[in-house]
């Protein structure tokens, strides 16, 4: 068993867990944090995608022990309270949510991006959330909700 | 759009999002429970194979296994079906596909039971496999399932006029064969479901469920209690296009076995390698297309012999190929038409209902043949589909004259091609003859003949496809929706309906239409956990039926409340008889007097007057009918059509087709959400692009090669640019203000729009799906030769 210090939605947090279990399981079991999803387990699929220091990552491809010293921010942890960030409010209003599974880690590989690259054009839109899969949607609206978000915090 | 409407037609927000874009929506394996033990699968690599015996001696008394379950732990039926019994919950006797389980190991650690699995020692002799269709019903092929008596799922045919006068009438003849691929749902959540023992009360499941209704009829009969005694209850769902119903009956089922058998909760949950080995899939089909045709593009005979890959269990192969039979020879008015479709038993993995369901593959045949006709005449894409296009008072190929709504396929079309100016591109871009070259697998080095200057390495094509579309299930069985509307005191309403929100957006279309019938808003909807115990059983969701039929009940219930509350209002504000009262912004009116009253008000006084404010709305499917025998009936109660047309970029060296735009022309009725039925046009557009270039699930005797997303290949945000939905709302007096069917036409048309697009770009006609790199280059499909991937060996 090791003992893991980090920080998760923006507190600190300490854990006794087995070495070898993954970020994702970490999250989902142990913290009860169950809006990261697992949707292939191999890093292709994207749905369980958390942000590591601001990087968007496949919380499946990461091993819990990974975390030590990091901030970690899961969907959990975008919105304050029952108050939506921009991003999740345009998702809502452009339609890009629809079964919804892939929409955790869409807004935080869309969250990372709009960190990094706060006026992004469309194709750096579609780059940064190539990694995440969608069937639902065919990802037009969700393109269309970052791109507005980007908008609105420009203006801010 | 209909002005009069306050909330139809607009962009109205998920009822459900807010949950879902916080992470707090619960899916099936976000659900725990005190003492829940999993279940892990037990399988063999083979595709046919006769199991001789298990041996779990190994293993059996193991502390991490609480238990073994078999095919003798089952109660009830030990196979099952959604029409025929012939799949096994466990095997006992034979694997007749790779994904088929044998056993079920229960205990509370997932990885110790997946460990221990591979201990169990399966004797099994390999039985010979038929892994092509075409070979299902020779003499000498084995028997998939000998009780059956051959390798024939089912025989539909169509037949109409005489084909053979006809062809004898006919100018000219083209005869054609298309085939389509095996395609995965790849919904992004995989399977998962928890049943949960409840002693003398039965057992309760949570899960993944497309059907519930369905689940319910079939755990009830595998364990063998009646239909009260089992509850299912539907997590919010990620994703199904179809795909979680049959899997997820079995999963429910072998769950619910388990439960009893240890009394505990017990969660299946599946891996993705687990969800596409085991889970059905979309018909691959074989398709030979005959079509005579006079000099003026006039066609007066299509003669059409379709096989489809059942694989190794009926599921919905007979209403699959049902509709196909019916709808093969496209939106067109046709004299002479023979069409049979058969659906054989393969050792593949077994084909059932998928977003489409049975059209995505004629239309793709149909349209293509369609272009070749008109290069073939050389007249345009355009003008050959006038000239064959159903109009209102058409005769269908089964005999059904279209009335009673509006028979929109030229007004799609005139729109698509005017919003695209698709017929200046089209002949800009059409070439004579092929440009791509001819490729010598006894030489495969690069000739000099085979050099493409720069400049002509990327080519555009347009293209477009017509299709029309029978709503909801036509005669392939009951077809009713019930919901239950709840008005309390304050205004505020509770929803439910029997049928399933798939992610599709249907709760929130059912508030907005009982928000529009109450005159409130859909916020003031609270829509209601899907649970088989609350509300009756309306069917499957499926066909594109829920706006159409569930919109019709939810529309009959918020009616019945509507009516006793204007009673109300009319007594009680003392208005005349001929007054009419009416709800609109939470208000209520009376066209004499005006404003009257709040809504809330008006609820509040009827509560206290002891008026019943909750009711069960109901919705009936005018009657259909059919008969197999002729093949001819009125096979659905009202159809919708959809144009789409594709343009593409071709890149003659690489083979890669890219899709530039997609302008997708869809008459679905009323449109109830803007926002709803725009995101069903985006994603049906490009699952359906998926289909024309690159999705497919290839077997290597009968082994799945693509097992996750690293090898089955789904469209990214990076591969389609622009879609463009148009909507024409065409008229019908059906379902809730003529609201009818979006999800499926949606996707069914896109493939066949690009393949004819890449004809026009190129000047070579491709008759086989996936339009993928090697396919445009080398003319044929590459497979790897052997299976070696994936976690599961």
């Amino acid at each position: 068993m090791i003992t893991l210090k980090f920080i998760l939605n923006g507190k600190e947090v300490s854990i006794t867990t087995e070495p070898h279990i993954r970020l994702l399981d970490l999250l989902r079991d142990k913290f009860d944090l169950t809006g990261t999803k697992e949707g292939c387990g191999v890093g292709e699929c994207g749905a369980c995608t958390v942000l590591m220091n601001g990087r968007a990552v496949n919380s499946c491809l990461a091993l819990a022990a990974q975390v030590e010293g990091y901030e970690i921010v899961t969907i959990e942890g975008i919105s304050n309270g029952d108050v939506l960030s921009p991003l999740q409010k345009n998702f809502l209003l452009h339609g890009a949510v629809q079964c919804g599974f892939c929409t955790p880690g869409m807004v935080l590989s869309a969250a990372a991006l709009l960190d990094q690259t706060p006026n992004p054009t469309e194709e750096e839109i579609k780059d940064a959330i190539a990694g995440n899969l969608c069937r639902c949607t065919g990802y037009k609206q969700i393109v269309d909700a970052i791109k507005e978000t980007a908008k609105e915090l420009q203006v801010k | 759009m209909n002005k009069e409407f306050s909330v139809v037609g607009k962009r109205v927000i998920r009822e459900d999002g807010f949950d879902k874009i916080t992470g707090r929506a619960k899916f099936a394996d976000d659900y725990k429970f005190d003492g829940m033990l999993y279940a892990v699968m037990l399988r063999i690599p083979s595709a046919h194979a006769k199991i001789n015996s298990i041996d779990f001696s190994e293993i059996e008394n193991n502390e991490a296994i609480s238990a073994i379950i078999t095919s003798a732990d089952v109660p009830g039926i030990k196979k099952t079906g959604l029409i025929k019994n012939d799949q096994p919950i466990f095997c006992d006797e034979k694997v007749v596909t790779p994904g088929d389980v044998l056993a079920m190991l229960v205990g509370n650690s997932e990885n110790e039971l997946r460990n221990l699995v591979k201990k169990a020692k399966v004797d099994y002799t390999e039985l010979p496999l038929i892994t092509d269709p075409a070979k299902a019903l020779d003499q000498e092929a084995i028997l998939i399932h000998p009780d059956n008596g051959s390798n024939l799922i089912v025989n539909h045919h169509v037949k109409k006029g005489d084909v053979e006068k006809g062809f004898e009438k006919s100018d000219h003849i083209l005869e054609q064969t298309y085939t389509t691929p095996l395609i995965e749902h790849a919904y992004i959540e995989p399977e998962a479901v928890t049943a949960i023992p409840l002693g003398f009360n039965g057992v309760k499941i949570i899960g993944s469920i497309q059907n519930p209704f369905t689940a319910r009829r079939i755990v009830a009969a595998v364990i063998n209690l009646p239909l009260d005694k089992v509850q299912i209850i539907q997590a919010h769902l990620g994703g199904s296009f179809g795909g979680k119903d049959d899997t997820m009956c079995i999963l429910s089922a072998r769950a619910a076995v388990a439960a009893l058998k240890a009394n505990c909760p017990v969660k299946i949950r599946y891996t993705r390698e687990e969800s596409i080995l085991e889970s059905y899939k979309r018909h691959p089909y074989i398709m030979n297309y005959k079509v005579g045709f006079s000099n003026s593009g006039k066609i007066i005979a299509m003669k059409i012999n379709i096989i489809a890959d059942g694989g190794a269990y009926a599921s919905m192969s007979p209403f699959v190929t049902w509709r196909s039979v019916v709808q093969a020879t496209g939106p067109y008015e046709i004299e002479n038409v023979h069409t049979e479709v058969r659906a054989v038993y393969t050792n593949n993995p077994y084909t059932g209902a998928m977003r489409g369901f049975g059209s995505p593959q004629p239309i793709f045949a149909n349209e293509s043949l369609m272009d070749e006709i008109a290069i073939h005449l050389g007249i345009s894409p355009v003008e050959i589909r006038k000239v064959n296009a159903l109009k209102n008072g058409s005769i269908t190929a089964t005999g059904q004259k279209l009335e009673n709504h509006d028979v929109n396929l030229i007004q799609v079309l005139d729109k698509a091609i005017y919003a695209a100016d698709f017929q200046n591109k089209w002949r800009a871009n059409k070439k004579e003859k092929p440009l791509t070259k001819e490729f010598d697998f006894n030489n495969p080095v690069l000739q000099d003949y085979q050099y493409v200057e720069p400049d002509k390495l990327i080519q555009k094509g347009i293209g477009l496809a017509v299709s029309y579309r029978g709503c909801s299930l036509g005669a392939e069985g009951i077809d009713t929706a019930s919901a239950y509307l709840s008005i309390q005191n304050d205004g505020t309403v509770y929803l439910l309906s029997g049928l399933a929100e798939n992610g599709q957006g249907m709760r929130t279309t059912f508030a907005i239409i009982a928000a529009e019938a109450l005159g409130i808003l859909p916020e003031q909807i609270f829509y209601l956990e899907t649970d088989t115990s609350r509300i009756p059983d309306s069917g499957p969701t499926v066909a594109s039926r829920s706006t159409l039929m569930g919109g019709g009940a939810v529309r009959n219930a918020a009616e019945i409340l509507s009516g006793r509350l204007k009673k109300i209002v009319k007594e009680e504000f003392k208005l005349s008889e001929e007054d009419v009262v009416s709800f609109r912004e939470n208000l209520v009116f009376s066209r004499k007097k005006g404003l009257t009253a709040k809504f809330s008000e008006v609820c509040k006084l009827a509560y206290s007057l002891g008026i019943n404010l909750a009711t069960i709305g109901y919705y009936k499917s005018p009657s259909v009918h059919w008969d197999e025998k002729s093949g001819h009936g009125d096979a659905y109660f009202t159809y919708v059509y959809g144009c789409q047309v594709a343009e593409v970029s071709v890149n003659i060296g690489t083979g890669e087709v890219y899709v530039n735009k997609i302008t997708a022309v869809h008459d679905p009725g009323t449109v109830i959400n803007k926002l709803g039925a725009e995101g069903q046009v985006y994603g049906g557009v490009t699952q359906g692009a998926g289909y024309a270039l690159f999705e497919g699930i290839t077997t290597e005797k009968g082994l799945i090669r693509e097992l996750n997303f690293d090898q089955y290949l789904i469209p990214t945000s990076k591969d389609i640019d622009v879609i463009k939905p148009v909507f024409v709302e065409g008229k019908d007096s059906y379902g809730a203000w003529g609201a009818k069917s979006l999800g499926e036409p949606t996707l069914e048309l896109t493939a066949a729009a690009i393949s004819n697009a890449v004809r026009n770009a190129v000047g070579k006609r491709f008759f086989n799906l996936p339009l993928n790199l090697e396919e445009i280059v080398l003319g044929k499909k590459l497979c790897p030769q052997e299976v070696k991937r994936g976690s599961l060996q």
